[in-house]
């Protein structure tokens, strides 16, 4: 089993009084009775980026759809800057698995189409859009449509509609699962620029303990059937560092294979 | 199809195959079959005609009007249907069941509900379309990709936005691909429609030309026919082509 | 436009069939069926149209119309040209489109006529048939013929056309003959869409003795229907009609159940 030996360490600098996202006491039963989530309560730091990470089953993902507001708790409470909420708001903005981009919408309308919902008059929202375009490194591709991209593009389209929205939280559901290693490598770079940038907090769920481990302040463990807190570690990665030499770290290596040696017990 | 190293279109085997029609109208092989050049003469002679004008005009009237009423239920009831379980269960049995029913039985209904006039035309024409739009757009509302319709949803879009801006462009590809099967249904319903009433537009002209033993003019109005639906199907498929292209992308 | 016409149009039916048999819980079905008679009881007694008689009055003459024989004598004389059509279209229709999808030749030759065919209103011609056939069993053969086979002979073609290629493949890197191609892995793999062809080429057969029988040869089941409403008989006429809407489902029905027995293990539960 693993030690909640790292639960004590102070928080990270970047944390004001109120947690950006607070979970207490979430429960999750689905319907016929398979419970996915059990009495979980967690902590989401101010402008901090925090993983969820677990082998499949863990209920990583319902945890963040029910953050999200797209699926109801069956008990506890989400609170966002300090307010209880039970459906999708204005300072949440989701990041999906599959992108879930409009097929017959060019690259501009897509990442403008949080503000198309929300009655943004078009050119405001155009410029907007046109921005975080270029934030996320697509600068010049406005006029193409999704299946002219690339799956690591496609999913820069939809980092940049969440990011026009400008909400507190970014809430990103593996987020690099459906592109190639490569690009998930450059991908993790520019995410980890961004957040210097942006000062948002981001909650990222991954089944990848290296990715985890790179990108996160801090890491929250779920344990499979039903899943639970098992852990929580802050890597504390040297970020000056070049990704090159970070991924030789030896601090960071020990950190993958501490988790890993825990993982494990949940997968044989 | 290559011949001599020159490839050969598709459909350019009609060619030889009115040819072929040309020879055996000449030769006289089988009963009724005048040449093929006789008939396409005998279709100029026609189609300038007062008559031919008023029944074309006819049977473009009914079948616009049909169709418009088929599209304005059908794809209503598909969206229904693909968003509410309930309404699928209900209605599911029904439109599967005019789906394939042989419906020229229930012309005869229409034209004692609605006379021998057009009316009955428009009805069949509406009749004939109506169950494959519903259906088509029914599967394409339902195969909208879940996680568009969470999109909406985080990003706070109303139930009309969420209508307007996701699931009907989402499903535009089948609702299209309905829409055409319903007009090559819609054309069939017409011709079935004026056949069976045949005292109007096309259906009177037929029955003239085949008790007068017309068969120049018969054949010509059947090529005429033919041509208006295989035309109209391929310019709503030329319509769907430029959707398509997102229709394969999920 | 026209291998794409005939691609959806299988598609669309096809997709309408399967949905049949998924969301068919026995009781959803039989409560709309249920609601659907109570409708139209009503509304045949309000009345709605002085032709639109009352559910249990069709019903009494449904009933009435089996006691004294003259439905099944109907029925009789309707299926006969029904079953021959569907059987020669069986023969020739998957012959030529198997033919057509394993040479360019023969579907450059022919694959347009079916096309044309399907896509046109062949009604029309039915009216030319009389003149040929005479107003007996071979009229009405021919215009099931006419309507069912181009169904039948596209869909074979469709089926031989789109096996998987890396099945194809397969079977030539095992050094494979032609024929062992065809024998053991085309046909096989085509089998049940040329089957699902079949149920289409029957339904279509039903709209073709149908509609002979009411334009042309007044017999069978097209003449009991046109004989009730010349003398406004409209129960027994709607009787008529119902009837053979009916046995029509339940034909494509019994068919469909035949397909996903023979073809589709994964979803034979629940049949």
């Amino acid at each position: 089993m693993i030690q909640a030996m790292e639960a004590e360490r102070p928080a990270p600098a970047a944390e004001g009084a109120v947690p950006a996202v607070e979970v207490r006491g979430l429960s999750k039963t689905y319907n016929g009775g398979v419970l996915a989530l059990d009495d979980v309560d967690a902590v989401f730091p101010q402008g901090a980026l925090t993983s969820l990470l677990g082998p499949s089953g863990c209920g990583k993902t319902t945890l963040l759809k029910i953050v999200a507001g797209l699926l109801p708790a069956s008990e506890g409470e989400v609170r966002v800057m300090g307010r209880a909420v039970d459906g999708p708001g204005p300072e949440r903005a989701f990041v999906f698995q599959d992108f879930a981009l409009l097929p017959w919408a060019t690259v501009l309308r897509n990442a403008a189409f949080g503000l198309e919902l929300r009655g943004v008059p078009e050119a405001e929202r155009e410029a907007a859009a046109r921005r975080c375009i270029a934030e996320v490194g697509l600068a010049g591709t406005e006029g193409r449509y999704p299946h002219e991209l690339s799956g690591g593009m496609r999913q820069r389209v939809g980092l940049a509609r969440a990011l026009a929205v400008d909400a507190d939280v970014l809430l990103m559901d593996e987020p690099f699962s459906a592109v190639d290693e490569q690009t998930r490598r450059k991908f993790q770079e520019d995410l980890l620029r961004l957040r210097g940038v942006e000062r948002k907090t981001f909650i990222v769920v991954t089944h990848s303990i290296e990715e985890a481990v790179y990108l996160s302040d801090r890491i929250i463990l779920l344990s499979p059937g039903p899943g639970r807190v098992a852990r929580i570690v802050e890597p504390e990665i040297d970020r000056t560092l070049s990704p090159e030499a970070i991924r030789r770290d030896p601090h960071y290596l020990e950190t993958v294979e501490d988790i890993w040696q825990g993982l494990r017990d949940f997968v044989e | 199809m290559r011949l001599f190293g020159v490839r050969l279109p598709m459909m350019s085997s009609l060619i030889l195959w009115c040819v072929l029609w040309e020879v055996a109208g000449r030769l006289d092989l089988v009963f009724l079959l005048p040449p093929f050049s006789a008939v396409l003469v005998a279709m100029t002679e026609i189609v300038p005609t007062a008559g031919f004008l008023r029944a074309t005009w006819l049977t473009l009237g009914c079948f616009a009007l049909g169709m418009a009423l088929a599209v304005l239920v059908g794809v209503p009831l598909g969206v229904l249907m693909g968003r509410s379980r309930a309404a699928d269960r209900l209605l599911g049995l029904w439109v599967n069941l005019f789906l394939s029913a042989p419906l020229s039985a229930l012309v005869p209904i229409l034209m004692i509900l609605f006379g021998l006039g057009t009316t009955t035309i428009v009805a069949t024409v509406f009749l004939f379309a109506v169950w494959i739009i519903t259906l088509d757009t029914q599967a394409g509302v339902r195969s909208v990709a879940p996680s568009l319709l969470e999109m909406a949803r985080t990003y706070g879009a109303g139930r009309v936005a969420l209508y307007r801006r996701v699931i009907l462009p989402a499903a535009l590809p089948e609702i299209l691909a309905g829409v055409r099967l319903g007009v090559i249904r819609g054309v069939k319903g017409v011709v079935i429609g004026q056949l069976l009433v045949s005292i109007v537009g096309y259906g009177a002209l037929f029955e003239l030309y085949s008790r007068s033993f017309l068969m120049e003019e018969f054949w010509a109005l059947t090529i005429l026919l033919f041509a208006f639906a295989l035309v109209l199907a391929d310019l709503v498929g030329r319509l769907e082509k430029r959707v398509e292209f997102y229709a394969g992308a999920r | 436009m026209a291998a794409r016409t005939a691609r959806a149009a299988h598609a669309g039916v096809g997709a309408a069939g399967r949905r049949l048999r998924k969301d068919g819980t026995l009781a959803w079905q039989a409560a709309s069926v249920l609601a659907v008679m109570l409708a139209w009881e009503i509304a045949g007694r309000i009345p709605i149209n002085y032709a639109f008689p009352p559910f249990l009055a069709v019903l009494r003459a449904f009933v009435e119309m089996v006691l004294d024989g003259s439905l099944v004598r109907a029925f009789l004389v309707t299926l006969v040209p029904l079953v021959l059509g569907v059987l020669f279209s069986t023969v020739v229709g998957v012959g030529a489109g198997v033919l057509m999808g394993l040479r360019r030749g023969v579907e450059w030759v022919a694959a347009p006529v079916f096309i044309v065919l399907q896509a046109a209103p062949v009604a029309a011609i039915i009216p030319l048939v009389t003149f040929v056939y005479g107003i007996g069993l071979a009229a009405k053969t021919v215009a099931v013929i006419l309507l069912a086979l181009p169904v039948i002979a596209l869909n074979a073609y469709k089926a031989v056309r789109n096996v998987n290629p890396s099945l194809v493949a397969m079977c030539r890197s095992f050094l494979g003959t032609r024929r062992q191609t065809v024998q053991k892995v085309i046909l096989p793999d085509a089998s049940p869409v040329i089957f699902a062809g079949l149920r289409l080429g029957v339904g279509a057969g039903f709209v073709g003795v149908i509609l002979a029988e009411l334009l042309i040869t007044p017999t069978g089941v097209g003449d009991l229907i046109t004989y009730h409403r010349s003398v406004a008989n409209y129960a027994e006429m709607y009787a008529t009609i119902l009837t053979i809407v009916v046995v029509s489902a339940l034909c494509l029905n019994g068919l469909q159940r035949i397909e996903a027995r023979l073809f589709r293990p994964e979803r034979r539960e629940g049949t």
